[in-house]
């Protein structure tokens, strides 16, 4: 079984630019990329590196079997184009013309363009931001799948649970640098952290603050906010001490948040302090 | 040989966009009709001595096969849109591949819309002898070598929603510029222009009836030069293009 890397991090940390170099399209400003001990571009057109891009749509003018064909052809060892169809789930409309496909279609014929290929190193660059739940999940079946062949999978994603859920380790980025490289729970915990917030009128911040699993607190008028290193140990501690917190809300933090408790920890050099805003997902 | 199936597939592609290869192969019979039919009777246009219906049999056909091969231009631009252009790129396709393809596409577009205007030729009384037709058709052919490079280099700079209006007038311009509409003359100002320019030189394949030489060594030096800038662009512009559209 290959190995599955998550390449995670908020909306304009470099993922994609990151990829972009891995794969040739885009030249380092300084520095060189490598892939497989040689350049990008002689990795690619040796067919070593297959890549599902984060947007793009199909050509018309052919059948789903002809497309897949047509890529597979450009390739040294590419999979049986029916072996594909199947993995992708793509049999049912194989005869279909690209420009009929619905939607959901042309994901899986999209996976199936990467798939075909057969590469060492499949990159994925932010794959299921177009699927609905459903789809996501019949595609990280089939990427499974593709890994258990021994292929390495890269994908770059700003969902903190994916990675989590189907990445082996995942590299954490932010402002175009590399701030944590580890196995995904150890990068969940890291960034994991949730908050809780109840309204509890006269309390000690340096009581509450004693409580398990809190790594923080604040006050906001008659509510206190308690940034959790593990909220459920907290909440069950927070309601045996104050049985009368009410509204209660615990919010996981997201991912730029996460982040810029992160990267603020050089500049302030203590962590916790930074506080825990308000998640927005 | 690896770059086959693909090409086969591009052909395929090309000849089932059936909207696209109707007006491209219909649009320059119809002004064919309408204007050589308006002056079937004529025997030397414009003092060339060339019959009005074979003289626009070759400027329609220079208008035709031009439009054919600039239309690589609007696919290349399309693809490009849709992210086909990355995806290619990061395959083992080699460019060489890839510009063989679109060109060997836009040659069997133009070359189906030539053989569609000879028919309509024959159709208005233009009769040559075998080495005639074969002499005028090799001439369109290598005449169009700028203008594979020039539909690439376009597919490769513009936008699907700007590649139109630039290839309509482009292509009118040069159709204009070239005599397709009628004879350029001997001196003056546009003579002058047409000269300089490919598309001049493939309305200019008609004088293959007259006898001797069509293209004097002039039209060979100004369809090279064409060729090699109009090439360097295309491989330009497919070189700079790595980005997202």
């Amino acid at each position: 079984m290959g190995e599955t890397v998550a390449l995670l991090g908020p909306n304009g940390a470099g993922k994609s630019t990151t990829i972009d170099m891995m794969l040739g399209l885009l030249a380092p400003d300084d520095g060189t990329a490598s892939l497989f001990g040689r350049s990008p571009a002689d990795a690619v057109a040796a067919g070593a590196v297959g890549a599902m891009l984060q947007t793009g749509s199909l050509i018309r003018d052919l059948s789903v079997r002809e497309l897949i064909s047509m890529i597979g052809s450009l390739y040294p060892q590419p999979l049986a184009v029916d072996e594909v169809l199947e993995l992708t789930g793509a049999s049912e409309f194989a005869s279909q013309r690209t420009q009929k496909l619905s939607g959901g279609q042309t994901q899986r014929v999209r996976s199936a363009v990467a798939l075909v290929s057969n590469p060492q190193l499949l990159v994925l660059d932010e794959p299921t931001v177009a699927m609905d739940v459903e789809g996501r999940n019949a595609f990280w079946r089939t990427m499974r799948e593709f890994a258990t062949r021994g292929k390495t999978i890269v994908f770059a994603t700003h969902y903190l649970e994916e990675a989590d859920t189907y990445a082996d380790r995942a590299v954490l980025m932010a402002h175009g640098r590399i701030v944590a490289d580890g196995p995904t729970n150890e990068i969940k915990a890291m960034v994991g952290t949730r908050t809780i917030r109840a309204t509890l009128p006269g309390v000690e911040l340096d009581a509450l603050a004693g409580l398990a699993g809190v790594s923080s607190v604040d006050r906001r008028g008659e509510a206190v906010v308690l940034t959790c290193a593990d909220s459920d140990r907290a909440i069950r501690a927070l309601l045996d001490a104050y049985p009368s917190a009410r509204d209660i809300e615990i919010i996981a933090a997201g991912l730029e948040e996460a982040f810029l408790t992160l990267t603020a920890d050089d500049a302030q050099a203590s962590p916790e302090r930074a506080p825990a805003t308000e998640a927005r997902r | 040989m690896i770059g086959l199936t693909y090409i086969r597939y591009e052909l395929l592609r090309t000849l089932r966009n059936r909207r696209f290869f109707v007006l491209s192969l219909g649009f320059p019979l119809v002004l064919y009709f309408l204007i050589a039919g308006a002056s079937k009777g004529v025997h030397s246009i414009g003092g060339t001595g060339i019959s009005a219906p074979l003289y626009f049999m070759a400027g329609l056909a220079s208008f035709g096969t031009m439009s054919a091969m600039l239309s690589s231009g609007g696919r290349i631009a399309t693809e490009r849109a849709a992210g086909w252009n990355r995806q290619l790129r990061i395959s083992p396709l080699p460019p060489r591949t890839y510009f063989r393809a679109k060109v060997i596409t836009s040659y069997m577009m133009a070359l189906l819309s030539v053989a569609a205007l000879y028919g309509a030729g024959a159709a208005l009384g233009v009769s040559l002898s075998a080495r005639e037709w074969l002499e005028m058709t090799g001439l369109l052919l290598v005449g169009l070598i700028p203008f594979a490079a020039l539909g690439i280099a376009l597919g490769h700079v513009l936008t699907p929603d700007s590649i139109g209006a630039a290839m309509g007038g482009g292509v009118s311009l040069l159709a204009f510029l070239g005599g397709t509409w009628f004879p350029l003359g001997n001196h003056g100002f546009l003579h002058d222009v047409g000269q300089y320019l490919p598309s001049y030189w493939l309305v200019q394949a008609s004088h293959v009836a007259l006898g001797g030489s069509a293209w004097p060594g002039k039209a060979w030096l100004v369809m090279a030069v064409w060729t090699v800038v109009l090439s360097s662009l295309a491989l330009r512009a497919y070189r700079r293009d790595t980005g997202r559209v």
